[in-house]
């Protein structure tokens, strides 16, 4: 203990102090000062670019799922138009076949009508050629029997020939 | 121990490359052996006539040059030739207050062999303290039946190898960290230079020994003074494990007035809360507060106390072993002794490193602790101890 009050040394005391707290006032002035503002800056920078990068990534996945959400409205839309189209051509088809079907359900009405009409035409006209056929055949028939009987069988015999080729 | 296994395996293989150069040149020593322990013995004969009691045999010489090594010098000696007698370095400014200012050159010392004559004052630098006192034109010191010298000391004020030490750190600190705090503004916020390398220290400074000591709250004022005592202890720290010699933390008024700026600053900005704990600590009984306040009163005196002692003990310590140790080189003077010193030397250089990191950081740490118990605001809801 005496040793080291011995070798305590006023002068170096004094310049050390006066040295030492001038390098203090000076350094925290020109020097801690704005290096701990600088550092202080720089965090802050850091954090904030942290922060705002954090936000654009949530901001992103919002984006992607508002992204997400339009394209299935899309798809459930095209669904249903799809579907919409499938049953109207279905539709179509049918009313086609109701149509087509009645329309030739009619076509074969008149077709009918019209061969009956035509049937009734021709069986009038055959019973008409059919009795004056009788008739001359009778009117001929007569005439023969009146002049000679083997003529006249010959002539009925001619006359139904003449009759089966019509 | 904080050695990594790849810097031991350094040590060791420099080790063992030393003993295998030691070992050739033990053949040429055993051949001069003989010739130089002659030599020797006359030169100390011959330097036991000169004036002063030099110590003239390798140890006593060594621990002369210790002691003389550790204390302040009014010269920056380099290294000397002793036996031509000269010394390479360069004289200081000598300043003493005594009965006026006396100025002058230290080189009229000349390495304390002489005494200086000041405005018809005499003056002669004390082998045993390397202090300078007031002296008749012989130079002759008195002493008292204790050793003490009796010459009258002077104040003084000169600018000796420690205090332009002091000066050397101060303005290379402010050179470095004004050139570190300018590269930010140069370059958008980012450190450049030699300074960025000690931007890391800074923040850890801030982060880790500030912060979580001081809080938050209050320790950007005492930053300032943190960053500088680190840096100074630092610096000067490194400075002693140069060659060049110097001893200005292992030095009592140095590391003296470290702890009073920590003590003065911690008893000036103390907060309410502080004094309240000192002289009527809250939450015991009140016997006890009056048997607590004086205890609390040394405590307050014994933690700078501690600071002082702890960093000059440390530094002086290193100083002192890694010298001796050097020292033992000399006096082994074989291939095994001497290589196992210089091995030993190596190696404590390294821990000496460590050392004076380590005790930059706790002085630091412990005068930012101060400083928190100083500004630390209680809630006394809650139990004491």
């Amino acid at each position: 203990m005496e040793k080291l009050v011995n070798q305590f040394e006023l002068g170096l005391f004094f310049w050390q102090m006066l040295i030492f707290i001038g390098l203090i006032l000076l350094l925290r002035k020109f020097a801690w000062k704005p290096i701990l503002d600088s550092v202080n800056n720089r965090e802050e920078g850091i954090r904030n670019a942290l922060s705002s990068a954090e936000k654009a990534r949530e901001e992103m996945v919002a984006l992607q799922a508002k992204n997400e959400e339009t394209l299935q409205q899309a798809r459930m839309e095209r669904d249903a138009m799809l579907k919409e189209a499938r049953e109207i051509k279905e539709k179509m088809i049918a009313d086609a076949k109701a149509d087509a079907a009645t329309e030739g359900a009619k076509m074969i009405e008149q077709a009918k009508a019209a061969i009956n009409a035509e049937k009734n035409a021709a069986m009038a006209e055959m019973k008409a050629q059919v009795s004056s056929l009788s008739l001359e055949i009778a009117e001929k028939l007569l005439k023969e029997e009146l002049s000679n009987k083997e003529s006249q069988i010959k002539l009925v015999d001619k006359m139904l020939a003449d009759a089966k080729l019509n | 121990m904080v050695f990594s296994r790849k810097s031991l395996t350094i040590i060791a293989s420099l080790f063992i490359t030393a003993l295998s150069f030691a070992g050739i040149a033990q053949h040429e020593e055993h051949a001069t052996a003989a010739s130089t322990e002659e030599a020797h013995a006359t030169a100390t004969e011959a330097e036991s006539h000169e004036a002063h009691a030099e110590p003239t045999d390798a140890k006593g010489k060594i621990k002369a040059f210790i002691n003389h090594h550790v204390l302040d010098s009014h010269d920056f000696t380099l290294f000397s030739d002793e036996e031509a007698g000269t010394h390479f370095g360069f004289p200081l400014p000598v300043i003493l207050v005594d009965e006026g200012f006396h100025v002058f050159s230290s080189s009229k010392f000349n390495h304390g062999e002489s005494v200086a004559e000041s405005n018809g004052k005499y003056y002669a630098i004390n082998h045993h303290d390397g202090k300078v006192y007031r002296t008749d034109a012989q130079g002759t010191f008195t002493h008292d039946e204790k050793g003490h010298t009796t010459n009258i000391h002077p104040l003084d004020l000169s600018i000796t190898k420690s205090v332009l030490s002091i000066l050397i750190a101060a303005i290379l600190m402010f050179w470095l960290f004004t050139s570190l705090a300018k590269s930010y503004g140069k370059n958008n916020g980012i450190a450049t230079g030699i300074g960025r390398f000690f931007e890391p220290l800074v923040v850890f400074i801030r982060d880790e020994i500030a912060i979580p000591n001081i809080g938050v709250k209050y320790h950007r004022k005492y930053m300032g003074y943190l960053l500088t005592i680190f840096f100074f202890i630092l610096f000067l720290n490194l400075f002693g494990l140069t060659p060049l010699g110097i001893n200005v933390t292992g030095n009592i008024a140095i590391t003296f007035s470290l702890a009073i700026l920590t003590f003065l600053i911690t008893t000036l900005t103390a907060k309410k809360d502080y004094w309240a704990h000192m002289f009527w600590m809250p939450g015991v009984p009140k016997p006890m507060r009056i048997v607590l306040a004086p205890i609390e009163l040394l405590g307050a005196i014994i933690k700078p106390f501690s600071l002082m002692i702890r960093l000059y003990a440390n530094m002086l310590a290193g100083h002192i072993v890694l010298m001796s140790i050097i020292g033992l080189m000399f006096i082994f003077k074989s291939w095994l002794g001497s290589s196992l010193s210089f091995g030993l030397a190596f190696v404590l250089s390294i821990l000496e490193i460590l050392v004076a990191f380590l005790q930059a950081y706790i002085f630091t740490m412990l005068s930012a602790l101060y400083f928190g118990m100083a500004v630390e605001e209680h809630h006394h809801d809650d139990a004491h101890h």
